[in-house]
């Protein structure tokens, strides 16, 4: 297909089913921690529009965990399928760490789900609260498991090899491997942004059609405060993940910067834009700005960024890739933490909810977050390149022997099914969303729970709403 | 160590597909039979009488996927790229069977029967593409350098394709008997009507596997016919035509329950046969579970959370079955 070798089209498959799947554990860590931030200022204020909005998201964080999970299922065989070879050596790691990521997920879902999504009148508030904490911090330990045993394949340790597998030596410095820490902070404060920019989004989105209740300014207020405080910390925790790379991984950063080689002394720019081109060597058509490349990576005028040529060619991650997907991610940034900026100045005049221009920017924000995760992880992925552990085991070795055909043929299925299946579910989320907060929402007894029809195993049977449109449910008729 | 966390494993991921197969295979067995009930009414209590428990099902799939890569991770990077097409299409129609049966619920009378289409399907798609990897995984696969050494299409032999219809046929029986249990009026009267061929294909696939295996599997064959083993095997063949008999005649005298029962009996027992024929293989034909087995090291440390969590998730799964016992009719409806 396309002239593409197996290699080729099992990492496109891989990177195909997974990005898809990330975008809904994503935003199902953001939405449970927001959840649970809902629920304890309930329980405190007292203020309805919280218990509102509890019950709004609730709804769109069931759907969202369903996909989640469907989606997962075949995530845990692409290993095997598609990396064989990986599988074989260095099992003995990530399975475990794999087996502990379902398990805590399924964990959650046996236990605490049930009691959050169907538990509100059948349960003490106190222990409700305590099951939406529970759910959240559930996944951000599934975040954990998940992240460590990718760390690990950026920066491996504490294993030894015997007879060409990998044999698990010290479990504590496997786990919190180097790049870890980085990586987990990295990536959990990146699904909290997703989702208050997703909120935010559906607030402004409101907003714009008139519907300007408590509900909906509390949820653009809430996501742009986040907005905020938030993305600034992000880009400063970015920046430790950037020089915890350098030090472990210098040619993803050459890659990035597209950076090709050094005169001794002298300090690296930062190649604003430029075309990375591969086979001449250099980075075309670039705009730079001296000494910034120096002063970023290594805090220095005079200490030089690691360059390509420094290293072999056949040891180079693909630059042209890397180079904009990392400015994609930090456009993404950049544009985030400007939003915020505007929110802070709109609030003091009191214009938040009323400025069109601002509304329709934080409308087109709605997608940032997921862009800029996605743009991330395909940074650090392809930066990884040629390895699949790094300096340990090349992806070529790494690949199941498939022929070019039978790849082809599952990928075009993936695709067809992923975007009729999955947009579908998606088109149901945005329904939930465009229906809008419901005013004492969760004051009658719902039923749900084992023995219900809505119960915690069909996540999805917790959003009750057709997908079809009925007339007398238009929007700005509820309130 | 005394402790074969081998052994323990295998017996993890041995039980967890046993659960599996037992209960995917009968909602799944609810999808295939959808074809012989058209009235909309009668097919909304057929999804309503698996509604609250088949995501829950689909659980014990992944973690039998999960417990593979961490125990015995040479197995999982031999099988699955030998089955790589069927696990896949199989997952494909687990997926498009899995959201058929949440959107079905949500959308128009219009567009219902594009679900409906969707989750029939989904549900003969996954179940028999598990029937061949099934087959073919009984078959055994090449393993050079601890790599799997066949071709893509090793897989698709008659034998699997076999094994892929005589599973359709077994899950349709557990449906079947499963919506015998769970519903009344006409509907389980048309699905004891069903439940006569139904065991007796069954039965008759059941032959075939039974005579189709030795034949084509000479090691398989010199397991079962050798002393002593041919003693310690008769059992099983004649416990299935007591189950069959029994099966027949509780269907006849209007039971509820025992139909159920005596076919998770059946699937039972086909399942020990392929235990008796495969063990202590993990890669047929000649890869042993010690063989493939991951180091202590992994294998322990994931044993720890396996032994925690593996008790709560049942204690809860049997408190839904539990909670949710009983008939469905027409009358409760999904909202």
């Amino acid at each position: 297909m396309f002239g593409l070798e197996a290699l080729d089209l099992a990492r496109i498959q891989f990177a195909f089913t997974i990005s898809f799947h990330i975008i809904f554990p994503a935003i199902t860590i953001g939405l449970a921690s927001y959840l649970a931030v809902l629920e304890g200022l309930w329980l405190k204020t007292k203020q309805e529009v919280y218990r509102d909005l509890y019950h709004y998201w609730l709804k769109i964080f069931a759907v969202n965990f369903g996909m989640g999970v469907v989606s997962g299922i075949v995530m845990a065989y692409q290993f095997g399928t598609n990396w064989s070879g990986f599988s074989e050596f260095a099992g003995s790691v990530t399975g475990p760490l794999l087996a502990y990521e379902v398990l805590t997920a399924f964990f959650l879902e046996a236990g605490f789900l049930g009691v959050m999504l169907f538990g509100w009148n059948r349960v003490g508030p106190g222990l409700h609260f305590f099951s939406t904490v529970m759910v959240a911090v559930g996944t951000l330990i599934s975040t954990f498991w998940i992240l460590s045993s990718n760390s690990w394949m950026h920066t491996p340790q504490g294993y030894e090899i015997v007879n060409d597998v990998v044999i698990p030596v010290d479990w504590f410095a496997i786990v919190f491997n180097p790049s870890f820490p980085y990586r987990l902070l990295h990536m959990a404060t990146a699904a909290y942004l997703a989702t208050a920019f997703f909120v935010g989004a559906a607030a402004a989105w409101h907003l714009l059609r008139g519907r300007n209740t408590p509900p909906v300014r509390k949820m653009l207020s809430m996501a742009m405060w986040m907005a905020l405080i938030v993305a600034p910390i992000q880009a400063v925790i970015g920046d430790f993940h950037g020089l915890n790379t350098l030090e472990h991984q210098p040619a993803k950063i050459a890659a990035m910067e597209g950076h090709w080689e050094n005169t001794p002394g002298e300090a690296t720019p930062l190649i604003l834009f430029g075309w990375p081109d591969m086979e001449r060597e250099e980075t075309r058509f670039k705009v730079e700005i001296p000494y910034l490349g120096s002063l970023i990576l290594q805090h220095s005028l005079t200490e030089p960024v690691p360059a390509l040529k420094e290293f072999a060619p056949e040891d180079r991650p693909n630059s042209t890739i890397v180079f904009w997907t990392f400015r994609t991610m930090v456009a993404m940034g950049l544009l985030m933490i400007l939003c915020g900026l505007w929110s802070l100045v709109l609030r003091l005049k009191g214009k938040l909810f009323t400025s069109r221009p601002f509304l329709t920017m934080a409308m087109w924000m709605g997608p940032s977050g997921i862009i800029a995760i996605l743009a991330g992880w395909f940074t650090t992925e392809i930066g990884r390149q040629p390895w699949v552990i790094y300096n340990v085991m090349r992806t070529a070795d790494a690949v199941t022997p498939h022929s070019a055909t039978q790849l082809s043929v599952t990928l075009a299925m993936f695709v067809v099914i992923y975007f009729a299946v999955f947009g579908v579910g998606f088109a149901y989320v945005m329904r939930l969303v465009r229906k809008g907060p419901v005013v004492h929402e969760g004051k009658e007894k719902g039923a749900g729970g084992p023995g219900e029809k809505r119960t915690p195993m069909r996540p999805l049977s917790a959003a009750d709403e057709d997908m079809h449109e009925n007339k007398g449910d238009e929007l700005g008729e509820r309130n | 160590m005394g402790v074969d966390l081998s052994l323990i494993w295998a017996v993890i991921i041995i039980f967890g597909l046993m659960m599996y197969v037992v209960m995917d295979g009968f909602d799944l067995g609810i999808g295939i039979l959808f074809p012989f009930v058209q009235e909309e009414g009668k097919r909304d209590v057929m999804m309503n009488t698996a509604a609250p428990i088949w995501d829950g099902n689909e659980t014990w799939l992944v973690l039998g996927g999960a417990g593979l890569f961490a125990a015995f991770p040479l197995a999982y990077s031999v099988v699955l790229p030998a089955l790589y097409l069927p696990i896949i299409f199989m997952l494909m129609g687990l997926i498009f069977r899995g959201v058929a049966f949440e959107l079905r619920f949500k959308a128009t009378q219009l567009k219902r029967h594009i679900w409906d289409k969707s989750f029939i399907g989904g549900s003969l798609c996954a179940t028999f593409f598990q029937g061949v990897a099934l087959g073919a995984f009984i078959s055994g696969m090449p393993v050079e350098d601890r790599r799997f050494a066949g071709g893509a299409l090793d897989w698709l032999t008659p034998f699997s394709l076999f094994c892929g219809v005589a599973l359709i046929v077994a899950y349709a029986l557990l449906g079947c008997t499963w919506l015998i249990m769970k519903t009344d009026g006409e509907l389980q009267e048309r699905m004891r009507k069903l439940g006569k061929p139904l065991v007796l294909l069954v039965l008759l696939m059941i032959g075939i596997v039974s005579i189709w295996t030795p034949l084509t599997h000479p090691d398989i064959a010199d397991r079962w016919f050798t002393t002593p083993n041919l003693f310690l095997f008769m059992p099983v063949p004649v416990l299935v035509l007591l189950c069959t008999f029994f099966l027949l005649r509780s269907i006849r005298s209007e039971a509820h329950y025992t139909p159920f029962l005596l076919t998770l009996g059946l699937i039972f027992l086909g399942y020990s046969g392929l235990g008796i024929s495969l063990w202590p293989n993990i890669i047929p034909p000649s890869v042993t579970i010690w063989e493939a087995a991951a180091p202590p090291e992994s294998q322990g440390f994931a044993l720890v959370g396996a032994l925690l969590i593996i008790p709560i998730i049942l204690v809860y799964t049997a408190w839904s079955y539990y909670v949710f016992r009983g008939k469905v009719t027409a009358d409760d409806g999904y909202h």
